[in-house]
Formats: structure tokens, C-alpha cells, sequence
């Protein structure tokens, strides 16, 4: 029997969580399991806030998650993090990267970048893994390889197997940025935050 | 073979492998990829066409001609086609006709979330509703198949949710595609006032026809478990109540005009309490109930919205229709608040430069359908209003007509892709009834709120091929204007100057706002660079409402990866503080 797994991947209009999801929805269904992934595009992609779902399982009905009920949470900006936190349920795993990427009100000085978002994850989930993603993918070699590496703390976190994790990555990725890309996926992996 | 396709991947998929060789469509969220997809596919000839009228009449000569055709739209396009599709369902088809209509609940991206399962009903076609990609894709060939068996054209209809969502697909082999042969018949397509009659009682013979088809479609189908609840839906709403009400019967429908009255009489008569669970209309609701069944609906349902397993569990609850949930979920400790995080026009984007200038000079703007849309928001709240495709040149028309000092201080802002859509004859309509209104359209050489499509400006069609690009310069002078301009949004000052003197002219104008999406055409220019000891922090560069621009410690920032070069908060900045990347290395 599989044990069905609900994502919530949150992040910001060009931060390559489309990329991810990609990948973890290769990754999934080389591991056998029934898979739904819903996106919002249009208005959103301006600079909006974007939301994945992706629900893995033996057989998946729903594309959508309920509030409260998403096994992980994975944030690629930390206010999305904290918008998003609702839809996690009670002992549900919670990853945060720690970017702070001001939406435009904030610029404006319409509103204000909350202060201590990460404390405040910490102190609702005690458990959340906190990642310099950024930093992490720069040591790697291409900033814009935070994506990968969040996926690599998400993929050790899934029943699936590492190599399968690996052959998504290589079947996603184009072969020029595989490299930087690989490096940053195992970064990801064998953090321990 | 199994695919993760999205069910906009899944319809063009289906389309392919049941023989479709002609399609059609205007682009337009969520509808937009299926002909993209299509396109791509073998044997198979796909065009973006001006508008969804214009795509339905090429999908009904394609059909006459004997092809089985596709035509897609997004929900609100089914009001451009609704006057050849209402007739179409007279004639009939040859080659099989289906029409996809993605509908919008939750409004992610649409002016509104109308229920496009009324227009089949109103048009008197068939309406298939899948569920997820796998359906989608099987619908289409159904929907073909029906169309020709029944001679009518048929609605696939789709939302969001289904559209937009990746599911497992069984890909299948393409079909041997064949014309079938065109046979005149003035009595079936010449649809004069003594033929359409006919035409008009054939037409209710097919949908009893169509009526028994439904009862024993296996597109319609009962799942008993419990007889405590039976529910009756369709579509993505299948999906959530199979996870909320596990226990529960349900009565799927796949074909929900003309309904299974039949199966839905079973159905009912074996279950003590009926709900009806859909999104958006109590489409099925009302015809359930005047079947005279007693049945629960929009009583529990929301009427707005999108649902959601979370949205049902919450419903179902309070109706005690569910138990509430043992453990209730802890509540989150008191935390910030998080500030919206709203789409915004892009770095470089041309449009901000137009709607600064004309938020500078107060004018009323009537505003229309696409990314420009965006200028309506903060900082630049710089439209009066939106409405549909075309809208805004009737709009300042008519508002000139009504209240003469308006018209001196009101211009239409349409885009490229929108104008030649729709704004062509609101245009006509300005000059032949002696308005004086100033249209400005926003050239930036594409479709661009969707994804970059491209239209009869262009200069390339869906299949990647040259074409001739309108010369919207000659079309408009040929549409009676004298007074035409092209100006360069980025140029603030000779934007405004433009403005200005056209609104003030009293005759007819237009401006063309030119410049390519920045996303479209990436030009290098080096980022601004701020002057920090000439910075006061008055913050009238954030009035661009640019993301790459942000106050640091009360001065001015500019993000070097983010900032395009276009060089707008160089024009506004009244200290020099703010310089051109190139003037910063002299």
C-alpha cells in the first residue's frame, strides 16, 4: 500500500518552482504512484505569488489540497512561507528557504516586510528545516539553482529513490546547467538543517 | 504508455488521436495551451484566429468541409462566438465540431466566472464535463463522435482546475483522419428564415435523440456504495466529493446536456438525502429539482468560488451531512500579518511608462483586457475601468457622448492583440458617429498576457510560419482616423506632450504606443544606478511601481539583476539622483 503524500510548493513568479515540480512529478511516477499536480498560471505569473500542488498516492482524486491538510509545505520565499503555513497539517513537515523576496506594496512602502518570519515558523512547526537555498546553490555555482537545491531537502524527505530522483533531475534539466544542477540537488539532499 | 499531461495537454492530445485536422482558437486563460499543443501534432492545420467568432466560423466551414475540427476559448470568448454557434447547432455539422469552453471559477485569471454549462443548454447542444486529463482526453473523441452522429456541434467544458492540472494519461495511437465529403445542401446550412424552421424542429428531434443517448452513455454512471447520501456532479467537483464523502453513492455525470432523466430518477429514488455538488450555477440543481425531486444544492454548495476538499469538508459539516472532525487542527500561534504579493507589470515593461503619463495628467482611462489591465492597480491606479475585449473604445465614446467636458478628458488604452480582436469596430463607431475620443494602443507586438501568442500584427501564425503584418498605422486612417501618432512609451516627456495635444484635439485620435515586450525582445541595456548623496528619498521613482526599484535606510535602490535599463525612473527622478547605467561607468 502506498502512503499518499500532499505537497504544497509555494514561491514567487520566477523562481523555477514549475522546474521542480516537474522533477518531482517525473521522480513520482518512476516510483509508481498515481500523481496530480495543479498550477495557477496567467495573472500570477507577473510577480505574483505561485502555488503547486502535488498529490502522489495509489490512486489521487483531488487536484487541490485542503487547508490544513498538506503532508509538506515547501516554501521557495519565506512571506510565502508564511502565507502558505495554514495548509499544513498538525506534525506536517515544513521547509522554508530563507529568501526574503519583497512583493511590490512592500517596495512602495505600502506595506512592510514582516520582521522574524523564520522564528515564527519555528516556534508553529518547532520542526521546520530552514535553507539557505541561495547561498547553498551560489557554492554550487549558479544562483539560480536555489530551486534544485530545495528539492533536494524535499526529495529525502519522499519515499522515492535517490537514483530515480537523479534520472528526473537529468530528464528535466537541459545537459548544459546539469552539472550546477546536480551539485545543487545533492547539496539539498544532504542538508541537514 | 502512461503521460503526466495537463487536461489542456490531454484535450490536444485527444484531439490528435481521434482525427482532428482543423483548429481554432483565440488564446485566453485557461484555455490558451490546447492549440498550442495542437499545433505541434502531425497532420494537424492550427491558427490563432483574431477573435473566438472568427475562430467558431472557421471551425464551422472546416466542419461543412468535412474535417473533424477543434475550436478553443476561454469562457467569456463563448460570448464573442455565441452568435454563430447558437445558429450552428441548426445546421448541423459534416466533419465532427467540437467546441472547448475553459471556464474560470475563482477568477485566477478572467473579468468574471460565468457558467459556460448554460450556454449549451441555451445554445441546445450536447455538453460533455470531464473530471481530470484522463477524461479530457477521452471526451474529445466522444464529443467528436457524438457531433456526428447526431449532426450538432458539442461543448467540452472545462475549468481551471482541470485544464491547468497534470494527471496520469493512457496515450493512444492516432486514428486514420479522413475529409468526409461535402455534399451541398441549401436546406441544411442556408439558414434563411424557410429553412432554419426546419432546421429548428430537426433540431429539438436531435436532442430527444441525444436524450436517450445520455441515459445510456457510459459517460453518465452510478457509484453505489452507502444509500444514506447520494450525490449527483460532474466534473472536477467528481474528484473532491469521491475524497470528502468516501461513503457516500454518487451519480457521475459525464454528459450534462441534454441529463439522464431516467438515471437520475433511479438514482434519487434509492438514496434518502440527494445533494447536488457543482461549482459556479445550480446548473444541474435546477433541473434535478424540476424533475420534482427534493434536493440539496447551493443551500450547502457555495454559488461563488472554486471549490476544494476543504471547502466541502467545511460545508458538508455544518449541513451535518459530516461529522465533525475528532481533533480539530491546532490552531497557528498568533503571527504576522503577511502583505499581498499582487501580480505587477515586469521590469522594462513598456506599459509603465504609458500609464505614468497619464496618471500625470488625471485623465479618465477606460481600460480593456491584458497585461496593461495591471496599470489599474497601485501605485499607477491609472484605469477607470475594465470590462471585456474591445471595451474601452465604446466606453470613452460613449462617456464623451454623455458628459461633453469627458470627452476632452478621456482616452481608451487598448493592446495590440486586443484591438484587432475587438477594437476595430468600436474605432468605426467613433468616427462615423463624430466622437472625438483618443484611443491609445498599446503595441508591444504580441499577446502577452498569456503567454506571448501571436496575432495578425505579428508577422508569424501559430505554425510558425511568416505572414503579412497588419500596418496598424494604415488600418486605423483606413478606418476614417486623421489624426495618428506613434510614440515610444519609455520617452515620458513625448509621451505626455502626445497625450496632450490629442485629447485636446477634437476629432478622433490615435497614439501608438510602440515598444516589444520586454520579456519578448531582451535588450541589454546596462541597470540604473542611484546617486546616493543626491537622493533625498521622496519617492516619487517608486510611483513607477517597478519591482527593481525599493527604498533602502530612506534612499533609493535599484536591483542591478532585476532593472532592464529601460530608464524610466531616470526621467522621473527630479534630483538626478537616479542615472543611466552607462552615464554611471563615464
Amino acid at each position: 500500500m502506498i502512503k499518499p503524500v500532499d505537497i504544497l510548493m509555494v514561491g514567487v513568479g520566477g523562481q523555477g518552482t514549475v522546474l521542480a515540480s516537474k522533477v518531482l512529478a517525473q521522480a513520482a511516477c518512476g516510483a509508481g504512484y498515481d500523481i496530480k499536480v495543479s498550477e495557477i498560471h496567467g495573472m500570477a505569473q507577473r510577480g505574483g505569488s505561485v502555488v503547486t500542488q502535488v498529490r502522489l498516492g495509489e490512486k489521487v482524486y483531488s487536484p487541490l489540497i485542503a487547508e490544513g491538510g498538506a503532508d509538506i509545505v515547501l516554501a521557495f520565499e519565506k512571506l510565502e512561507g508564511l502565507r502558505f503555513l495554514r495548509f499544513l497539517r498538525p506534525g506536517g513537515t515544513m521547509i522554508v528557504n530563507d529568501q526574503e523576496i519583497p512583493p511590490v506594496p512592500v517596495l512602495a512602502g505600502a506595506a512592510e516586510y514582516p520582521a522574524g518570519i523564520v522564528d515564527y515558523i519555528r516556534r508553529a512547526v518547532p520542526s521546520a528545516v530552514v535553507v539557505d537555498a541561495l547561498g547553498l546553490a551560489l557554492e554550487c555555482g549558479s544562483a539560480r539553482a536555489a530551486n534544485v537545491v530545495l528539492l533536494g531537502v524535499l526529495a529525502r524527505r519522499l519515499p522515492i529513490a535517490r537514483e530515480i530522483w537523479e534520472e528526473a533531475l537529468a530528464g528535466r534539466v537541459p545537459a548544459r546547467f546539469l552539472e550546477a544542477n546536480r551539485a545543487a540537488f545533492r547539496a539539498g539532499y544532504g542538508y541537514n538543517g | 504508455m502512461k503521460e503526466l499531461l495537463s487536461g489542456n495537454e490531454a484535450i490536444a492530445r485527444g484531439a490528435y488521436e481521434s482525427g482532428v485536422t482543423v483548429a481554432a482558437a483565440y488564446p485566453g486563460t485557461p484555455s490558451t495551451e490546447i492549440l498550442e499543443n495542437l499545433a505541434r501534432y502531425p497532420g494537424v492545420y492550427a491558427e490563432w484566429a483574431p477573435n473566438e467568432k472568427v475562430a467558431v466560423e472557421v471551425g464551422i466551414g472546416a466542419s461543412l468541409a468535412g474535417a473533424r475540427t477543434l475550436v478553443a476559448m476561454k469562457h467569456v470568448g463563448v460570448n464573442v462566438a455565441a452568435d454563430p454557434l447558437l445558429t450552428f447547432a441548426y445546421t448541423g455539422v459534416n466533419g465532427g465540431f467540437v467546441l472547448v469552453s475553459a471556464d474560470d471559477p475563482g477568477i485566477h485569471s478572467s473579468q468574471n466566472e460565468q457558467d459556460n454549462r448554460r450556454y449549451a443548454y441555451f445554445a441546445k447542444i450536447p455538453l460533455l464535463e470531464p473530471g481530470d486529463s484522463q477524461e479530457a482526453k477521452e471526451m474529445v473523441g466522444l464529443a467528436l463522435d457524438i457531433s456526428e452522429k447526431f449532426d450538432i456541434p458539442v461543448m467540452l467544458r472545462t475549468t481551471t482546475r482541470v485544464s491547468h492540472s497534470q494527471g496520469l494519461v493512457e496515450i493512444g495511437e492516432p486514428k486514420p483522419r479522413s475529409l468526409k465529403p461535402y455534399a451541398r445542401d441549401a436546406r441544411k446550412y442556408l439558414m434563411v428564415p424557410a429553412y432554419a424552421r426546419l432546421r429548428r424542429v430537426a433540431l429539438e428531434e436531435r436532442l430527444a435523440r441525444l436524450k436517450e443517448y445520455s441515459e445510456n452513455s457510459p459517460l453518465n454512471f452510478i457509484e453505489w456504495r452507502g444509500r444514506a447520501v447520494g450525490v449527483i456532479t460532474s466534473g472536477v467537483s467528481y474528484q473532491y466529493v469521491r475524497e470528502v464523502l468516501p461513503g457516500a453513492s454518487v451519480l457521475k455525470l459525464g454528459m450534462t446536456n441534454p441529463l439522464p432523466e431516467n438515471l437520475i430518477k433511479k438514482f434519487a429514488g434509492e438514496v434518502e438525502k440527494l445533494i447536488v455538488v457543482e461549482e459556479l450555477e445550480p446548473y444541474l440543481e435546477e433541473q434535478v429539482r424540476a424533475m420534482g425531486f427534493k434536493v440539496s444544492g447551493k443551500d450547502i454548495v457555495p454559488y461563488t468560488g472554486e471549490l476544494d476538499p476543504g471547502v466541502l469538508t467545511r460545508v458538508f459539516t455544518e449541513a451535518g451531512i459530516l461529522e465533525p472532525s475528532a481533533a480539530p487542527a491546532a490552531a497557528l500561534p498568533e503571527g504576522p500579518a503577511a502583505p499581498g504579493r499582487p501580480p505587477v507589470m515586469c521590469p522594462g515593461c513598456p506599459h509603465r511608462g504609458l500609464f505614468y503619463a497619464l496618471r500625470g495628467l488625471k485623465l479618465t482611462v477606460t481600460g480593456d483586457i491584458g497585461c496593461y489591465t495591471l496599470g489599474g492597480l497601485p501605485p499607477l491606479e491609472a484605469l477607470d475601468c475594465c470590462i471585456c475585449m474591445g471595451a474601452s473604445i465604446g466606453a470613452a465614446h460613449g462617456a464623451g457622448k454623455a458628459d461633453p467636458a469627458l470627452a476632452g478628458r478621456t482616452v481608451a488604452v487598448i493592446g495590440d492583440s486586443t484591438f484587432l480582436h475587438s477594437g476595430l469596430t468600436g474605432l468605426l463607431n467613433v468616427v462615423y458617429n463624430r466622437g472625438s475620443s483618443t484611443v491609445i494602443i498599446l503595441d508591444n507586438g504580441t499577446t502577452a498576457m498569456t503567454g506571448h501568442q501571436d496575432h495578425p500584427g505579428t508577422g508569424r501564425t501559430l505554425m510558425g510560419e511568416p505572414a503579412p503584418a497588419v500596418d496598424l498605422e494604415a488600418l486605423v486612417r483606413a478606418l476614417g482616423v486623421r489624426r495618428v501618432r506613434v510614440v515610444d512609451p519609455l520617452n515620458l516627456a513625448e509621451t505626455r506632450a502626445a497625450v496632450e495635444e490629442e485629447v485636446a484635439a477634437g476629432e478622433p485620435s490615435v497614439i501608438i504606443s510602440r515598444r516589444p515586450c520586454v520579456l519578448l525582445k531582451k535588450e541589454t541595456r546596462p541597470a540604473a544606478v542611484v546617486l546616493a548623496e543626491k537622493c533625498r528619498g521622496c519617492k516619487v521613482c517608486l510611483r513607477l511601481g517597478c519591482p527593481a526599484i525599493s527604498m533602502k535606510d530612506g534612499r533609493a535602490a535599484v536591483d542591478p539583476i532585476a532593472c532592464t535599463g529601460c530608464e524610466l525612473c531616470v526621467q522621473v527622478c527630479r534630483e538626478g539622483a537616479l542615472l543611466k547605467g552607462v552615464e554611471a561607468c563615464d
